[in-house]
């Protein structure tokens, strides 16, 4: 088989893979919020609320004793 | 808690701020000066060899690239970086000298830089000029960008990572990943031990170079002029109109959508030319794509504003964010039209092409720079801005300039893709080059009159700027949202 069509279906063939990936991110996104594991949204007071002295929306202490 | 004495420490994002005024009127002085030598080409020989525009165009392009948008998203990612990571520079000592060595390193590098292209030593690859031992100096100033952003990153407070925060690290990756490839040459003194040790040959030939450097040249686009500017709207329009981003959830899918698809559509710049057929149509698809996730951010911004559009007539700051946010949804649709084959026939090589570059430049980039700046100007000095009435002013000349650069650009460019292709009934060409010269002579003028405008508007904001710094009332604590500001 001549290599430009391989190349050509590969790339293809990727796209559509690719394409896959991001809608299941979106169906990824909604879903975690609906089953109330996240909440996105509350990630935006993040720029409002940025003194050095104000509480993080997720302090990273909190972060590494879930991962224990 | 931490210790209430501990501040932000804007040393290092004050310096860059400092460099983007400066390198934003030098390498846009020199564009107006080669916009008018269009216009009037007498003006090429004033200086000899160094005022021809052949060797002013990449000293501008590469000034305005890589000197005063860089320096700006420095500025702002070691303003920002530090306040969405809740944690200072002065918490670490390293950090902070790393900062300073990042700076000094690229000034200088950078200067040296522009003096390599004055003596006419390039590559001759587009925005890619640098000859390789600066493009080791460029390397080295990456990395410490890098160790700082990652560094910062290692010391957070705050778990999750803003949104502003990816953008950034995608410009540190996605630059880092486009130079390295496009910049691969050898230098021929170390090979042949003869000619100039500054000059080398890219290590790929013919229609492989083309295709490589269009991947750079369309993903700087991208990566220098796209992305890290949005890290800026999502976190200084929030911040100065008090309103969290519209959806946060947006803002991430139109991230991973412009992470997919920008990558793939440097191939328009390659349409009709030797470069496979399926890879130019790829590139036109992926190009009109590529509308969804830009809208995606620009929508996300001006809906942002949503029931508080009084804002726009009271604040000037966010007149500018809010046309920078138009500026670049006009743009990110002009691009794609641009991309399409029959549409490309008939604008590539034409005059509006730097029309397009402009609007997105000067209009999204620039305006979103200049606001960032004067959005952290009252942070820095406890001070608030100089002159209100300024800063409308400054915002009303530089968008009438804008306007004038590309409509004329847009009339100039498709007049001449139509004197270009027009044939009379025996298919002999209409017109000769000159006759269209002549015919966008008045465009050309308007075009670098348009140019002033803009420029004019970068010493009003120097001027602002300055004088908040050093002779403005002082405030007694730092503004939370809306930046404060004299009549």
């Amino acid at each position: 088989m001549d290599i430009r069509l391989i190349q050509g279906v590969a790339y293809l063939g990727l796209i559509i893979f690719l394409t896959f990936i991001l809608y299941g991110y979106i169906i990824h996104l909604y879903r975690s919020e609906k089953k109330g594991k996240r909440n996105y949204e509350k990630y935006g007071k993040m720029a409002l609320d940025d003194e050095l002295t104000s509480p993080p929306v997720e302090p990273l202490e909190e972060h590494t004793k879930e991962s224990r | 808690m931490q210790n209430p004495a501990i501040e932000y420490d804007y040393t290092v994002a004050k310096w860059f701020s400092y460099l983007a005024i400066l390198f934003g009127i030098i390498g846009m002085g020199i564009g107006v000066w080669i916009a008018f030598e269009l216009a009037f080409p007498e003006l090429n020989y004033v200086a000899g060899q160094y005022s021809l525009f052949s060797r002013l165009r990449p000293i501008h392009t590469n000034t305005v690239a890589f000197g005063f948008t860089l320096s700006g998203i420095f500025a702002t990612w070691y303003y920002v970086g530090q306040r969405v990571l809740k944690v200072s520079m002065a918490e670490s000592k390293f950090l902070m000298a790393v900062g300073k060595l990042h700076f000094w390193l690229y000034f200088i590098g950078a200067l040296l830089a522009v003096g390599s292209l004055l003596l006419r030593y390039t590559t001759s690859k587009e925005y890619a000029q640098f000859e390789w031992p600066f493009d080791i100096v460029v390397v080295l100033i990456w990395v410490l960008w890098g160790i700082s952003i990652f560094g910062l990153i290692g010391i957070r407070r705050e778990k999750t990572l803003y949104i502003s925060l990816w953008y950034y690290i995608a410009t540190f990756l996605g630059v880092a990943m486009l130079y390295l490839f496009n910049n691969m040459e050898v230098p021929t003194y170390l090979i042949t031990g003869m000619g100039d040790p500054f000059h080398s040959v890219s290590m790929y030939a013919g229609t492989n170079d083309a295709m490589v450097q269009w991947w750079y040249g369309h993903n700087a686009v991208a990566f220098v002029f796209t992305v890290p500017i949005i890290a800026m709207i999502y976190y200084y329009l929030p911040k100065e109109s008090g309103q969290p981003v519209y959806s946060y959830k947006l803002s991430l899918l139109s991230f991973w959508g412009l992470m997919f698809v920008y990558l793939w559509a440097g191939g328009h710049h390659l349409i009709y030319s030797t470069v496979p057929d399926w890879m130019q149509t790829m590139g036109s698809v992926f190009s009109v794509i590529l509308i969804l996730p830009s809208w995606g951010s620009a929508l996300n911004m001006l809906l942002t504003m949503k029931g508080e559009w009084g804002q726009l007539k009271e604040n000037p700051l966010i007149k500018f964010m809010v046309l920078a946010s138009t500026f670049y949804m006009l743009s990110t649709l002009e691009g794609p039209i641009q991309s399409i084959k029959s549409v490309n026939a008939l604008a590539h090589f034409t005059d509006w092409i730097p029309g397009h570059v402009h609007d997105g430049t000067l209009g999204w980039v620039g305006f979103m720079i200049i606001a960032a700046i004067m959005h952290m100007a009252p942070r820095f000095y406890k001070r608030e801005i100089y002159s209100k009435k300024l800063l409308e002013m400054q915002f009303w000349l530089q968008t009438t300039g804008i306007v004038l650069y590309f409509s004329s650009m847009w009339i100039a460019g498709i007049t001449q893709g139509m004197m270009w292709r027009a044939v009379d009934q025996y298919g002999n060409l209409a017109y000769s080059f000159i006759d269209t010269v002549t015919v966008l002579h008045p465009y050309y003028t308007l075009r670098g009159i348009g140019g002033l405008f803009y420029f004019i508007g970068l010493f009003m904001w120097a001027y602002n700027f300055y004088k908040t710094m050093t002779a403005s009332k002082a405030i007694e604590k730092e503004p939370q949202f809306a930046s404060p500001m004299a009549a």
